[in-house]
């Protein structure tokens, strides 16, 4: 793959809590690459700072060491082709407000014409297959509708580049496999380059184009992985192919390997305090 | 029983009590033969006599809550903001606090030289504004992290973040605030009224005393009695009206 293909570059990246003896090194030294409408998963043993590099890339927080860079630039603050969905939907969305204002927030401040920010809401929520729920509050809605309701809010903001950090890790097990299909069908139907962060072996494998595996921390890249089942892919096919299988051990004895690995005295940082 | 079967004595006993216990007031003064005890009835019918002194009593109570919520609001929320602001604030917050009003009314007459609506306007909206800015500065303070970050990852302005996440999200706590405030409000305008003034309701409990006329004092006492509940109630129903969404959000999610 040539450089210039490559929409997304983390270089070096890493990220140090505090200074002196107290210092926690959060983030190593991470580098990897995303070409543009890929599909890359991110997993790590847990505790391995995937939240804190995953913010580092969104511009949320700032690297201790090396960048991102994003279509040549260098990442310094949240960039405007980038929207970042959280695992913790009930806390993302705004309780006091409908479904409609809760997508159309980040497009207030986009110059746009009323008809386009309108039209570009009723796209978003009618692709998350939420067309009817406009005018209820987030919070009259099930879980798995909540954290539809923050993809359709990053897809209205037209990203090319969607950052998801473990967005399915609180829905029940049904819920989560129609949850992993949207996502892939929005990928095609909005042509975006995700990067997806969960813990969970088996939806990497299954939505992903490539695995970046982690170490335990300080965090550095263990592996980068390609995932070469076909396309469209299918919850029941797709888990049955052999390759699934093999990847899915693979992955999961690179992950176990690192977790009996790590140093009993090793700090788990908190990273889901950062800012 | 039937909802509406429970609704209904519900009401009944909301009528009810509070007509026996004055039924009650009514025969005791009518049997106690004392100038002091006026009957009920007698300071209900006094009332045209008072009432001229409630809508000074009423305009100087609505400024003082209204100034004294802006205020609280408009400190309270940099407060809440800023860590080094909270730093350098809090300590004097916590100073004023803690003075007893009481204390403070003499010498409000000589910082705000008046004894007019300014003294006690000011006197007023100075300490009813307390338990809003309390409330301000915690509901700020509390504001979900994850919630600033979506918007600061969406590029959403310092600025509007404060106008559409940080205020609405604060919102419930600076009304609950709101509420203390009011019947704070009511107290200290009456307060105020007893120190140099010439109408309001204050004035007419303590002229009422001092000239040993009290149907007046009685009057005047039931009307403060129903004003307030009247107010209370009043602000309930703004608060359903203004916060719907966070009964039915507190319901739906758990705490």
């Amino acid at each position: 793959m040539s450089a210039s293909s490559q929409v997304l570059e983390i270089e070096a990246l890493g990220k140090t809590y505090g200074s002196g003896a107290k210092a926690v090194h959060a983030v190593g030294s991470v580098s990897f690459a995303v070409a543009d409408r890929e599909l890359v998963c991110v997993v790590g043993p847990s505790g391995c700072g995937k939240t804190t590099l995953l913010k580092c890339i969104a511009g949320l927080l700032r690297p201790t060491r090396g960048r991102v860079v994003l279509r040549g630039k260098v990442v310094t603050r949240p960039p405007e082709e980038m929207a970042l969905v959280f695992q913790e939907y009930s806390r993302s969305l705004m309780p006091w407000t409908s479904v409609r204002n809760n997508v159309l927030l980040p497009l207030r401040h986009k110059r746009l014409a009323r008809q386009e920010r309108n039209r570009l809401v009723e796209d978003a929520l009618g692709s998350v297959g939420l067309a009817r729920f406009m005018d209820h509050y987030p919070w009259q809605l099930s879980g798995g509708m909540q954290q539809r309701v923050a993809i359709a809010r990053a897809l209205a903001y037209q990203p090319s580049v969607l950052l998801m950090d473990e967005p399915f890790a609180s829905v029940d097990a049904q819920t989560r496999s129609d949850l992993e299909d949207l996502v892939l069908r929005v990928r095609d139907e909005y042509g975006v380059t995700i990067v997806f962060v969960t813990h969970d072996i088996d939806e990497s494998v299954y939505l992903s184009d490539r695995i970046v595996v982690l170490t335990h921390s300080p965090t550095e890249v263990k592996e980068e992985l390609p995932v070469e089942l076909p396309f469209p892919r299918d919850q029941i096919a797709t888990k049955e192919l052999p390759e699934f299988a093999q990847l899915r051990a693979h992955v999961y004895r690179q992950i176990k390997r690192e977790r009996s690995a790590e140093p009993a005295t090793t700090p788990v940082p908190n990273t889901g305090t950062g800012v | 029983m039937s909802k509406r079967g429970s609704e209904a004595i519900k009401i009944a006993l909301e009528i009810l009590v509070p007509v026996a216990l004055v039924g009650a007031w009514q025969l005791e003064a009518m049997h106690a033969h004392s100038k002091k005890f006026a009957t009920p009835w007698s300071a209900l019918v006094y009332f045209p006599h008072v009432v001229h002194n409630l809508w000074p009593t009423l305009e100087r109570l609505a400024a003082a809550f209204a100034l004294g919520t802006l205020a609280g609001v408009a400190i309270g929320l940099p407060l809440g903001l800023s860590f080094w602001a909270r730093h350098a604030a809090m300590p004097h917050v916590e100073f004023w606090r803690n003075i007893p009003p009481t204390a403070v009314l003499p010498v409000s007459i000589l910082l705000l030289h008046s004894i007019g609506d300014r003294q006690k306007i000011g006197f007023g909206l100075f300490f009813a504004s307390f338990p809003v800015l309390l409330n301000t500065i915690d509901a700020v303070r509390g504001i979900e992290p994850t919630m600033v970050e979506t918007a600061r990852s969406f590029r959403v302005s310092r600025r509007e973040r404060i106008r559409r996440l940080v205020l609405p999200a604060a919102l419930p706590q600076i009304v609950a605030g709101m509420r203390n405030s009011l019947a704070l409000s009511l107290i200290l305008i009456l307060v105020a009224e007893y120190y140099s003034s010439t109408n309001g309701l204050g004035y007419v409990l303590l002229n009422s005393k001092n000239t040993f006329v009290y149907r007046p004092m009685w009057s005047a006492i039931l009307m403060i009695g129903l004003l307030g509940y009247a107010l209370n109630a009043l602000f309930l129903l703004f608060e359903r009206r203004a916060l719907g969404w966070h009964r039915g959000w507190r319901a739906a999610t758990p705490q």
